[in-house]
């Protein structure tokens, strides 16, 4: 909201600078965002004094005078009348901007030199009187720019208002507060308003039929009105405001909105039909064209001013084009009314229309000042169209709106609330200003507030107001007595940390994608019609279709950022992200969150090394993923190479299981999935669902005394069919359960040259040892052999000579 | 005699100090103390010595060969680690090229921010909590007393799934689903992601949040500016001068907006801070006795404070990133800096 200082100071006396007192504003929580200066619209014109005048030689109505800004003279060739040696004018000099954008130049009038212009009020547009060259004040410095010379400059502070604080939305409600916080005198303004002899309801009537949503309805009559342009002073505070002038009608109505807060509206009377008005709901299909020259249809419950037939306003929105003041109207009907503040809201947003009077009513105005502002206005419109106010106001009011009654404060809540003391007096004091009534009730009071402190209806909200104007900062700073809480630990933010920092350490960096995507996601990762993520919970009113559904994958993510980096020449990437996925449990129902961390790998092994350029593959990721199930200790994790994923190569990936329960899928993407995303490297990736990990792992260590007997080894090469999967071998082997097998692990793969087509050699190196003594050759043999016999006759494999 | 061996262990030592090589220490070596070395046999002359000279003679010709051996060895030892340097010079390797291996990843700056928060706040006992990022209406709005068709709804525009469905637009729902479940005393930290629609240069769909709330007997507006004013010193410096000035949150009265002294132009006013010489770091306040309402709390009995800040605004501050988008850009050129 712009608050014009000269204007605010039309109410306050106000000592401080704009600085200080934004500040103040800003500490008593009317946050002060900016601070404007402005400036009248004109430039280089200064004050100086006429040293000659003469006749103009060859033109009758001119006269050709000297005048001095105090350092130099000029000639000037002025055509007004009222000027005389020695008067004090306004002289625009050449290279002067006079408003209307109007450059003064040095120039030749009739043959007479003229090097500038002396202006009257109206051209300078700081007031209203053009008859003649503006008289100034003999005392006022030469050569001193005008406007500062005459103060035209104001100062204009945007001050951001809360929701809860409609008393601010006016002049004079920042007024007020500056009063309380300055410990100043408001001064509101009065209106002694001057009626004619004609009795409004002998013109006029309102019915009100939607009390519940119009509970209050006020009107005046203002005959033989003259529409015409506003006088400078009322164009000047609007502008102030930020708001264009129109008439001086509509920009009554306008000022008084923002000297009190209460909206207002004129209506031209003559379009009235039957000379009433109505107040009601609007009727199914009902369409409207308002002020702004659109024609909508109204929703259900919107509330209509009509007159006897048709609509004429949207109350507390917008009035219509068909009964809008012209520049012929000469009676106005003016409307002052209080509007249910959650119906305005709610037929403004269906609308889209977010008006400065919706904006007012939605927060809820002064019940009690609707017939104040009524006057205030009628006579405003009065003086400057020279019309007559009938007599009377109607003021219909079937709902009394209720405001807040006694209100109990406690001195003891306040201590619990504030943790220190603030003297009573203090306290009335600081009320009082704030416009509430308030007696002593043994240690505490009972205090009325004003009917336009809306806000206000609670012990804890005068509490808020004592401390708000006591000072935030005078309050002593302490620390809670601890009473100390058993802490109950999300698991799974200790796991998060946990992997966070093996990923860390494995060279991956945690990105950040949103959590909503484009609905082309599910057909990017080729993923079947059947597919859970393919129920995806949309955004109603998303910013964007490409942000639309929540992700139910975070590999997509993924892979939109490698996409971006190689965009960016970054072609080497080793990524993760954590976050939740959401699936869809249909309609009504919150859907399921899912906590999951995704990781992708693409590119190089070592980034711009010098060294052999090796690219990443499968086994790079798998060694990442094996590390954090080995730091969790899930010794009991396996891949299957199942058809794992669509959006995976069928070759390269696998499910990721503990103890048979699913974990997550592992592999490089799918060359198809890359062509339709338009990238050209290889990808790996993994995703793995935290809830169903952090259900899994423990964390428990268990120590097993470590040997300290020697270990022997036996290496043996199998000869397998090329399909056989490394981890069957060792499954086999371990199974048997030998006691002296310490350790099975593949030491060599190869396949080729001396090997029959379609088979393989597995290296495997036993290691066998013993806790309590040192292995003989002959116990090893033994159960070696017993290794051996079983394993050749489970699996056909042969022994690689 | 005595004075002939002098000269003979002189011609030793010169000749030992020139021999460079290992044979040529080795030809010093069988000159004077081979078999037939010259100092090996200069022991025969003690019969022209005289009989009183004789022990004296005997001991100096061994002293003499001793010496010379000791120095032969050394010569050896020395010539030999040359010979090693030389052949470990040969294997020299540039070692102003960068290693090989693993650079560690890096910590995305808003998780960083997370981390150094809850650190802070674990520490002064508060536990860490989650609650769901797609919420009820009721729990985001309502339970926090912003009605429906109320003004303050327009504080935080939304994300609708349907009429009852949102995504959540700050972290404070969770506080009411805590408070629901267990009874005071209550000291929780729940950060999450969060998202308003809105999006331009300080604005994105999505960004981080961190709610807290302490509920006990006997907690004050005092305490409040306590606990905050620790907080934000162990993040910005223990020299950061702050405010607390009232503001408007529905679900808390009275409210109050936390600035810090700009870190930037420390308070002269700067583009960051808009010129007036403070940033506006978090949104806090006293529970609203409404609140405690909703979730069956006796609000006579109990008090507390509530307070929520957004990370990506501190992270900016902290490592001067002027564009929040890049925080969801995750080029590596940016993330590779943190």
């Amino acid at each position: 909201m712009l608050i014009s200082l000269k204007w605010l100071k039309d109410y306050v006396d106000i000592s401080l600078d704009a600085q200080a007192l934004a500040d103040k504003l800003t500490m008593a929580g009317l946050e002060v965002d900016e601070i404007k200066t402005i400036k009248p619209s004109f430039s280089s014109v200064v004050v100086a004094r006429i040293l000659s005048v003469a006749p103009h030689p060859s033109a009758d109505r001119l006269s050709v005078c000297e005048v001095t800004d105090g350092a130099d003279r000029y000639p000037i060739v002025c055509g007004a009348k009222n000027i005389k040696t020695g008067d004090v004018v306004p002289l625009a000099k050449a290279g002067a901007v006079i408003p209307g954008g109007y450059v003064i130049k040095e120039t030749l009038l009739r043959g007479q030199p003229s090097s500038g212009m002396l202006c009257s009020e109206a051209e300078l547009e700081i007031g209203d009187d053009a008859s003649g060259i503006l008289q100034l004040s003999a005392d006022l410095p030469l050569g001193r720019p005008l406007d500062e010379a005459l103060d035209l400059n104001d100062t204009v502070l945007d001050i951001s208002v809360t929701p809860n604080r409609s008393d601010c939305l006016s002049v004079i409600g920042i007024a007020r507060e500056v009063a309380a916080i300055t410990a100043g005198q408001l001064k509101k303004p009065r209106t002694r308003i001057r009626e004619s002899q004609v009795d409004v309801r002998s013109l006029t009537s309102i019915r009100i039929e939607a009390p519940d949503l119009c509970p209050r309805y006020t009107a005046r009559i203002i005959q033989n009105v003259k529409v015409g342009p506003s006088p400078v002073w009322l164009k000047s505070r609007l502008e102030a405001a930020g708001m264009r002038a129109i008439n001086n009608v509509v920009d009554v109505t306008n000022f008084v909105m923002l000297e009190m807060g209460q909206p207002l509206h004129a209506f031209d009377f003559r379009f009235l039909e039957e000379q009433r008005i109505v107040v009601r709901r609007s009727r199914a299909g009902e369409s409207f064209v308002s002020l702004d020259e659109k024609a909508r249809v109204l929703p259900d419950d919107t509330l209509l001013i009509c007159d006897g037939k048709k609509p004429v306003a949207i109350g507390g929105i917008m009035g219509g084009l068909n009964s809008e003041v012209k520049d012929d109207t000469q009676t106005i009907f003016l409307e002052s009314a209080y509007f249910q503040p959650s119906s305005i809201r709610r037929s403004a947003r269906k609308l889209g229309m977010p008006t400065d009077a919706a904006y007012r009513f939605e927060r809820g105005i002064d019940p009690e000042g609707v017939l104040c502002a009524l006057d205030r206005a009628a006579q405003l419109i009065a003086e400057t169209s020279g019309g007559r106010v009938c007599k009377g106001a109607i003021d219909e009011y079937p709902q009394k709106v209720q405001t807040a009654g006694e209100i109990l404060l406690r001195s003891e809540r306040i201590r619990q609330i504030i943790g220190a003391d603030i003297p009573g007096p203090d306290i009335s004091r600081m009320l009082k200003r704030l416009g509430m009534t308030l007696r002593r009730s043994g240690k505490n009071m009972i205090v009325i507030p004003p009917s336009f402190r809306v806000d206000i209806t609670r012990e804890i909200d005068l509490i808020e107001e004592i401390i708000r104007l006591y000072g935030y900062d005078r309050i002593p700073v302490t620390l809670p007595s601890a009473s100390l809480t058993e802490l109950s630990v999300v698991s799974r933010q200790d796991l998060e940390e946990r992997l966070r920092g093996l990923m860390l350490g494995s060279g991956y960096s945690e990105i950040i994608n949103y959590s909503f995507t484009s609905p082309v996601f599910a057909d990017h990762l080729l993923l079947e019609a059947n597919d859970e993520r393919r129920a995806v919970v949309q955004i109603k009113n998303p910013l964007s279709e490409d942000q639309s559904v929540m992700r139910t994958t975070l590999v997509y993510g993924l892979l939109e950022t490698m996409k971006k980096n190689a965009n960016n020449g970054s072609t080497n990437l080793k990524v993760f992200e954590i976050g939740r996925a959401f699936f869809s449990r249909g309609a009504g129902d919150l859907p399921v969150e899912k906590n999951i961390m995704a990781c992708l790998l693409t590119g190089m092994q070592s980034d711009q090394h010098w060294g052999a350029k090796i690219p990443v593959d499968f086994y790079d990721l798998k060694g990442c993923l094996e590390n954090l199930l080995h730091d969790l200790k899930l010794e009991g994790a396996r891949v299957r190479a199942e058809a794992a994923e669509p959006f995976l190569h069928p070759g390269q990936s696998c499910r990721v299981y503990v103890n048979d329960q699913p974990l997550g899928i592992l592999g490089a993407v799918h060359p198809d999935v890359l062509e339709r995303m338009d990238l050209r490297n290889k990808a790996y990736v993994f995703e793995i669902n935290l809830d169903i990990l952090d259900s899994l792992h423990s964390g428990r260590i268990c120590y097993t005394e470590v040997s300290r007997f020697p270990a022997i080894t036996r290496d043996v090469a199998f000869v397998v069919n090329e399909s056989m999967e490394s981890q069957r071998m060792l499954d086999i082997v371990l199974n048997q359960s030998e006691e002296l097998l310490e350790n099975v692990a593949i030491f060599d793969i190869y396949a080729g040259k001396g090997l029959e087509e379609g088979t393989k050699s597995l290296g495997l190196r036993f290691s066998y040892r013993s806790a309590e003594r040192t292995l003989t050759d002959m116990e090893v043999q033994s159960a070696h052999q017993r290794i051996l016999d079983k394993t050749l006759e489970m699996t056909g494999a042969t022994i690689r000579s | 005699m005595i004075t002939k061996l002098q000269q003979l262990e002189e011609e030793a030592q010169v000749e030992l100090a020139a021999a460079q090589t290992e044979d040529a220490i080795q030809t010093v070596r069988t000159k004077y103390l081979g078999r037939k070395g010259l100092l090996t046999g200069f022991l025969r002359n003690i019969v022209s010595v005289p009989e009183e000279e004789k022990p004296l003679f005997g001991k100096r010709c061994n002293e003499a060969k001793e010496k010379l051996s000791a120095q032969i060895d050394a010569a050896l030892a020395r010539s030999a680690g040359g010979k090693k340097l030389a052949s470990l010079r040969r294997e020299a390797i540039d070692v102003t090229l960068p290693g090989r291996g693993i650079r560690a990843g890096r910590l995305h700056p808003v998780i960083r921010i997370r981390r150094e928060i809850c650190d802070i706040f674990t520490a002064f006992g508060f536990s860490i909590v989650e609650g769901p990022e797609i919420e009820l209406d009721y729990y985001n709005f309502e339970a926090l007393n912003i009605p429906k068709d109320h003004p303050a709804r327009d504080m935080q525009d939304t994300f609708y799934v349907d009429e009852n469905i949102v995504l959540r637009t700050h972290t404070s729902p969770v506080q009411v689903r805590v408070m629901e479940k267990i009874k005071p005393p209550v000291r929780i930290l729940s950060p999450g992601r969060v998202y308003r629609r809105d999006s331009d240069v300080s604005h994105t769909p999505m960004f981080h949040q961190i709610e807290g709330l302490l509920v006990d007997e006997g907690v004050t507006f005092g305490d409040l500016k306590g606990i905050l004013t620790a907080f934000l010193k162990r993040v910005f410096g223990e020299d950061t001068t702050l405010r607390f000035r009232p503001s408007f949150f529905p679900f808390t009265e009275p409210s109050a907006e936390v600035d810090i002294r700009c870190v930037i132009c420390a308070g002269r006013g700067c583009r960051v801070c808009g010129q007036s010489g403070w940033l506006e770091i978090l949104g806090s306040g006293m529970v609203d006795p409404a609140v405690f309402e909703n979730v069956g709390y006796d609000s006579e009995k109990y008090t507390g404070f509530a307070f929520g800040l957004g990370l990506e605004r501190i992270a900016m501050l902290k490592y001067g990133v002027s564009d929040l988008r890049l925080f969801f850009e995750n080029d590596s050129r940016f993330i590779r800096q943190f």
